[in-house]
């Protein structure tokens, strides 16, 4: 007999999420599209006065992909508990926390990645000025793993629930407030030509701290939602 | 060693289970020791899953108390030692039989000498090993949960309703299976409303009452 | 060391006892309340001057300073009680803590509606998106989300449980809104409010002050006590002491 250890099981994990994301890549294209919609929509209400669209287009596109992770979010587990597969990891002999950590990086992968690779081209349409794009990209790539890593401690809390997203909406938004300040903060200065890398810095010690503390949290509240 | 010596493999003393403070089913007491088959008898709603999902450890023992080769369950000690095969069946619609079970080996391990081919023709499902599970049929998918009992090492199996979907071949198919893991040192806990073709001696029966 | 008081509190913690002591606590705390929050509302109302500043307007803290501090005061308690439950599976932590949720929710919603009242003669607006305030805000987003997920869930401890996990997550999340939000208006040069910065407060206010907080704390267990009684009655339907009690009300 031989059992599988800790790297294999997280690389099977990591494997088997992206093969199945890949075979679903027409959900993957929701996210995505529903970012382009409303961020295409925010010039309509607002009229094409360029100085205005310069100011709010940083906050906009950041609010925007926050949204469109929401819309995904709620999907992280749905399927694994539809099929039992979930309670296959819970009872695998794997530590259940990098397991699960596995798996928010998937998800993080196929959802949140696409959306960083169109934000330029949001914030292009809405006349983000080009000196403040390292900075938008940087703050997206750090807020939105945190988001993903929060999230999935909120959706393993409703997994036994009957499904709403409203609720983790609800949830999440009093957890998302820090990373928004910090993100659109980092934008905001780098527009106004001032350093931006303190709340930079901020943002990453803050992924550093929820990519050691968040999937054991996950892993503790799934217990909990799993236990009836 | 004698199995007299040995402690039980699961042993349950007044077991029960509490859903809203109310009890699933009436306090159990039962002992299963290796190479030992339990059937676990009872109408619909007695608590047949509810018991072999509290063995699992996929919920809280609610009175009563269990044991693991004779010391307090815990789920450290027995991790990867129990196979658990529930209504769901665990597998992945957009995935292949292969796919399924190089994910599950990944996870929970392989018995040795054990090929993924081997797993596939053993469960009858040679040329279908990628197909993804989704345009498989029901027998087929069921079949396709099954070939982890052969691939998967573990001591307990706990069997929820193994024969449901299956055509004559897939019931032979899995007493062939009950027949030689019993054979072979381990132990199982079969609900099944069905009578179990099993040839390897009489089994112990478990009596649920709601 | 005193070994009376763990085996007090595991007494406590037995519902029928819990039922009993809550339902003999309740009237004494009610009375209190009531009693303590007329004198503090005469006293703030009537007694105190009016503010040399903000003339009779200032009044409103007599009820907006103590619903603020008994909304992180009922959140520290769901997030103990929280905690107490998801350790040692108790049931009346459990009942105490989602409880405890919608009178901390209501509380501080007085708060937020109070304090923008105060806002509109004081600093010329309804709402400023100062740190103490949208902590406060977000306060009330978690009590909500709190009181939500309890009944997302169909089996009410389980839901309690998941609840009582998110008020944890909850306990460590406001300060980081409040240290998050101080940095924002700092970076954005935003109206720095500032409510008792200009003055000590004189003892003719103070009193009254005491008085209402120490009402509305009793108001809170009175108001724990009835919410408790009624729930525990209901998660313990089916047993004995539940049954003894409904036959004793039955006939008079």
């Amino acid at each position: 007999m031989s059992g599988a250890s800790l790297p294999q099981a997280c690389a099977a994990m990591l494997r088997r999420d992206l093969t199945l994301a890949w075979r679903r890549r027409g959900d993957l294209a929701m996210p995505v599209l529903y970012a382009v919609i409303v961020a295409v929509l925010f010039p309509f209400a607002l009229g094409p006065d360029l100085a205005l669209l310069q100011r709010i287009a940083a906050g906009v596109v950041l609010v925007t992909v926050l949204l469109a992770m929401l819309l995904a979010l709620d999907a992280m587990f749905a399927s694994d508990i539809e099929d039992g597969s979930l309670e296959q990891l819970v009872l695998s002999p794997q530590p259940l926390a990098p397991m699960l950590g596995m798996k928010i990086l998937a998800h993080w992968l196929a959802t949140a990645l696409p959306l960083i690779v169109v934000s330029p081209l949001l914030a292009g349409m809405l006349h983000l000025p080009a000196a403040a794009m390292p900075a938008l990209l940087l703050a997206l790539l750090l807020a939105t793993p945190l988001l993903s890593l929060l999230g999935a401690v909120l959706v393993a809390l409703t997994v036994g629930t009957r499904r709403s997203g409203m609720l983790l909406a609800l949830m999440l938004l009093p957890l998302c407030v820090p990373v928004v300040i910090f993100a659109a903060g980092a934008v905001a200065a780098a527009q106004q030509g001032l350093p931006w890398l303190a709340p930079v810095a901020w943002l990453a010690a803050a992924l550093i701290l929820a990519v050691v503390l968040a999937p054991l949290a996950c892993a503790a509240a799934l217990r909990i939602a799993l236990d009836s | 060693m004698t199995a007299a010596a040995a402690p039980p493999l699961l042993e349950a003393h007044r077991l029960s289970f509490h859903r809203q403070d109310e009890p699933v089913f009436a306090p159990l007491d039962f002992r299963l020791h290796a190479g030992e088959l339990a059937l676990v008898e009872g109408d619909n709603g007695s608590g047949k899953t509810t018991l072999l999902r509290l063995l699992a450890g996929l919920l809280h023992v609610s009175e009563g108390r269990l044991l693991w080769r004779g010391a307090p369950w815990q789920r450290e000690a027995c991790a990867g030692e129990i196979l658990f095969l529930g209504h769901q069946l665990g597998q992945k619609l957009e995935l292949s039989p292969r796919e399924n079970l190089a994910f599950a080996a990944g996870l929970h391990g392989r018995r040795d000498g054990i090929t993924l081919d081997g797993v596939l023709d053993e469960a009858g499902l040679a040329g279908y090993g990628d197909e993804p599970v989704r345009r498989l049929s029901a027998g087929q998918k069921k079949r396709a949960a099954l070939a982890r009992l052969l691939l998967q090492p573990a001591a307990l199996w706990l069997l929820d309703e193994p024969y449901a979907n299956l055509d004559r071949h897939g019931i032979a198919l899995v007493n062939r299976l009950l027949e030689r893991h019993v054979a072979g040192g381990g132990a199982v806990l079969v609900s099944s409303h069905g009578a179990v073709g099993f040839h390897g001696g009489e089994p112990q029966r478990i009596r649920m009452h709601a | 060391m005193a070994s009376w008081i763990p085996l007090w509190l595991h007494k406590l913690g037995s519902p029928p006892t819990f039922y009993r002591f809550a339902g003999a606590l309740r009237p004494w705390a009610m009375g209190l309340a009531l009693l303590l929050g007329a004198i503090g509302l005469y006293g703030g109302l009537v007694l105190a001057p009016p503010d040399y500043q903000q003339g009779d307007a200032y009044r409103i803290i007599f009820i907006h300073v103590p619903s603020a501090w008994m909304s992180m005061f009922v959140y520290a308690v769901m997030g103990v009680s929280g905690f107490i439950a998801l350790v040692w599976r108790m049931k009346l932590a459990e009942v105490v803590a989602m409880e405890s949720a919608p009178i901390g929710a209501a509380f501080t919603f007085i708060t937020l509606v109070t304090g923008s009242l105060w806002g509109k003669p004081m600093w010329g607006t309804w709402w400023t998106w100062d740190a103490r305030l949208t902590s406060e805000l977000v306060l009330l987003f978690l009590y909500l989300g709190v009181i939500g997920l309890y009944h997302a869930f169909e089996d009410r401890r389980q839901g309690a449980r998941a609840a009582s996990f998110l008020a944890i997550i909850g306990v460590i999340n406001v300060p980081i809104v409040h240290y998050s939000v101080t940095w924002w208006n700092t970076l954005h040069q935003g109206s720095t409010v500032n409510i008792f910065g200009h003055s000590k407060m004189a003892w003719d206010m103070l009193w009254p002050l005491l008085l209402m907080t120490l009402a509305t704390k009793a108001y809170y267990v009175a108001s724990l006590c009835r919410r408790a009684r009624t729930d525990i009655l209901a998660l313990e339907g089916g047993k004995d002491w539940v049954r003894r009690i409904a036959e004793d009300e039955a006939t008079p």
